[in-house]
């Protein structure tokens, strides 16, 4: 029961279906690359998941720990610990990152209970500097001016913040330089554990030398056609996603 | 994720929506006529000067039309028949709260006034419908040669001062509602600084309305004298009515050469009362005159803290926030005049519209012909949060001549849904997001304020916020 599950999961906007029967399981514990190429529904996949208004889900489920989360607002889903780093982050002018993560760590507590400010800004100032982000940026607002690399930084330290039981991270490796890719895997590697399910979303192998997957998938046309171990990724990069996509035609 | 028109925002003003039953022992009656003039001035034993010039008042408010041809038809909901102009239970303010009549007392302490004079003020001035009930200053305050006392006392104790000032920055008739002002005027506070002293802890003025169907129509002076700095703030609540409330102030201030006038106003009555304010500062050279101007409350608010820069080198400076609730219409701006060299003015306007509330922005820049080196800078940000809400802008900027600058920047913007969607993805809920986001629209602004207003004035606007959506 402790997996993130993804049910034969249909899901459209307007009447483009984007989805079609899409079933992925994601175990606490482990780390699961999606790959596929750009319009494949990678990224819809995720924005589903989290809740946008502007998706719906025509059949299937989506389960984290057994209970179904499609009828749940975006805020509980992420109260009941499902994480989305974006892809492209949004600009929240005048709001600090600070009290920005500070309100989602609040909202997160039992009513009446009181927020522990210290505390907060010592574990804060803690995954900043392992995320070698400059201290001051706590009272910048939230990816506003922001560089992409800045940008994806920001949302791991949100990830490491708010500790969710399971991450799925969206082309987290786009926009990328190389130590900036490696600074945020090493972010993203320590918060690996038993205790958290991890998706990573890319559609280049790069990203997976860093960030080591227990398995990899091969998404096409809204749906899982094929997976396996690691060596899954690199056989895509040398052979392309065609060769995926002709798998699935021949079935 | 939809913002539902039907479930608009709750207008959140329990914090002064209540009332104690008071008996007047003065009381004018209902409607305006010069036999209301005369009450007012017998009551209040007025100068012959001070009757003629309301009598004066009268007569332009009477002969002026209501300004519908620019501003809202609103205006015409104003039955002037229907409104009592003068309430009081005495002339005198007291000194010592242990002084002021139990049911004023009471009002004031509920809210919060008799703590922050002992937490952070140099004075204090309550006004209750006509009459000021509690007035003080510190007595190091007082001791530096500082003036803080009632207008309606200073009237009577320094007519050098307040007759030379008085009328001067703002003529009677200026508008309809400084001549309505002129003729009732009651209450409202008198300042003066002398040269050189700097006021390290704000003067502040709470005026409260607690009778229905009532016009509070307070006048305010302030002289800054040479050189010296003085920090003024006021707020004020009413309770709610059914009838329409009336409030029209008329504020004048004088920033002698090298004095700074801070003005700080937290406006917050509730949604029956017409607020129809004129407020003026005439900065002398190398004077400054800042306006921090929050507009929360109120059916209708009309104003446009205005700077008249007279000597060289003045400054002036307006920095707005209004926030247009349903079905109410903050219309507010600035008036930059420019009338001496090198005179710099600055305006900073962001508002924001929930529901079927309406912002307006008017900002009037002038700088003639013959002055050299000004500079005016005006940046009006409109927030607007649901598609019905409505945001327009007027400025009227006039700068001519050689070597003058001018620079104006608007923005309207909306909370986008993916804004909302990426705030909620972190667990906030969709109405915390939307608060957290109209704050930080105005984050830079609520900064300007004081440190205990600017906590205040994130509390109303997050009350302003909650139960906004869906």
């Amino acid at each position: 029961m402790s997996c993130l599950s993804i049910q034969n999961l249909h899901a459209s906007i307007g009447d483009q279906p984007i989805l079609q029967g899409l079933s992925l399981e994601i175990p606490k514990g482990e780390v699961h690359a999606i790959m596929g190429k750009n319009g494949s529904g990678k990224s819809t996949l995720a924005k589903i998941m989290a809740g946008h208004p502007a998706y719906t889900v025509t059949s299937g489920d989506v389960l984290l720990d057994g209970e179904s989360i499609l009828g749940l607002e975006p805020d509980e889903r992420s109260r009941r610990g499902l994480f989305l780093a974006f892809q492209y982050p949004m600009e929240i002018p005048g709001v600090s990152i600070a009290n920005f993560i500070r309100a989602a760590l609040q909202a997160r507590l039992p009513e009446g209970e009181e927020f522990e400010a210290v505390e907060y800004y010592g574990r804060l100032y803690k995954k900043m500097d392992s995320l070698l982000i400059d201290r001051k940026f706590t009272s910048r607002s939230v990816n506003d001016g922001f560089s992409g690399g800045e940008k994806k930084r920001c949302e791991i330290l949100q990830m490491a913040m708010l500790e969710p039981k399971y991450a799925v991270l969206d082309e987290t490796d786009s926009g990328l330089d190389i130590d900036a890719l490696r600074i945020v895997s090493e972010g993203v590697n320590a918060m690996r554990g038993k205790d958290r399910g991890m998706v990573v979303i890319t559609h280049y192998q790069r990203l997976l030398e860093y960030i080591v997957p227990d398995r990899v998938h091969v998404m096409v046309a809204g749906q899982i056609v094929m997976s396996g171990d690691k060596d899954l990724a690199l056989r895509l990069e040398s052979e392309g996603y065609d060769w995926a996509e002709d798998l699935r035609n021949s079935k | 994720m939809s913002t539902e028109p039907s479930k608009q925002i709750e207008i959140d003003r329990n914090i002064g929506d209540f009332r104690y039953d008071v008996k007047y022992d003065y009381d004018a009656g209902v409607g305006l006529t010069e036999a209301t003039i005369d009450y007012i001035c017998d009551v209040k034993k007025d100068p012959d000067w001070i009757r003629e010039f309301r009598k004066e008042g009268l007569k332009k408010f009477l002969a002026k039309p209501m300004p519908t041809h620019w501003a809202t038809p609103d205006l015409n909901n104003i039955v002037f028949d229907n409104i009592r102009y003068y309430l009081s239970q005495g002339q005198q303010a007291k000194r010592s709260w242990d002084e002021v009549p139990e049911a004023m007392k009471q009002t004031f302490e509920r809210l919060g006034i008799p703590e922050q004079e002992r937490k952070f003020l140099a004075g204090v001035e309550a006004q209750f419908d006509s009459e000021a009930a509690y007035s003080n200053i510190q007595a190091s305050v007082a001791e530096q040669g500082v003036i803080f006392m009632g207008s309606t006392e200073a009237l009577h104790k320094r007519p050098d001062i307040f007759r030379k000032w008085f009328g001067k920055v703002i003529p009677s008739g200026d508008n309809k509602f400084s001549a309505l002002n002129s003729a009732v005027f009651s209450g409202g506070s008198f300042i003066y600084v002398p040269p050189g002293v700097k006021v390290k802890h704000p003067l502040q003025a709470y005026f409260r309305i607690n009778a229905e169907s009532f016009g509070q129509f307070e006048r305010t002076l302030i002289i800054a004298d040479e050189g010296s700095e003085l920090m003024y703030m006021e707020g004020c609540t009413a309770p709610k009515f059914e009838t329409a409330t009336i409030h029209s102030a008329v504020v004048e201030l004088v920033a002698m050469p090298g004095a700074k006038i801070q003005y700080v106003t937290v406006q917050n009555w509730s949604n029956n009362v017409f607020n129809l304010v004129t407020k003026r500062g005439l900065a002398h050279e190398e004077a400054e005159i800042k306006w921090i101007d929050c507009n929360i409350g109120s059916r209708l608010t009309m104003k446009y803290p205005g700077v008249v820069m007279k000597g060289r080198k003045a400054r002036g400076e307006v920095i707005s926030i209004a926030l247009a609730g349903d079905g109410q219409h903050q219309d507010t701006g600035a008036k930059m005049i420019h009338a001496a060299d090198e005179t710099t003015s600055n305006i900073v306007s962001k508002s924001i519209s929930l529901g079927s509330g309406r912002a307006t922005y008017r900002g009037m820049v002038a700088v003639p012909r013959h002055l050299k080196n000004c500079k005016n800078n005006t940046e009006c940000d409109a927030l607007l949060i649901n598609s019905h809400s409505r945001t327009d802008t007027y400025p009227a900027i006039t700068v001519r001549g050689q070597g003058n600058a001018c620079q104006h920047e608007a923005s309207v913007s909306q909370i986008s849904e993916e804004q909302i969607f990426y705030m909620q993805q972190r667990g906030i809920s969709e109405a915390a997001a939307m608060s957290l986001a109209v704050n930080g629209f105005v984050n830079d602004l609520v900064r300007e304020f004081p440190m205990e207003y600017s906590v205040e004035l994130k509390r109303l606007i997050d009350l302003e916020m909650e139960g906004s959506v869906g």
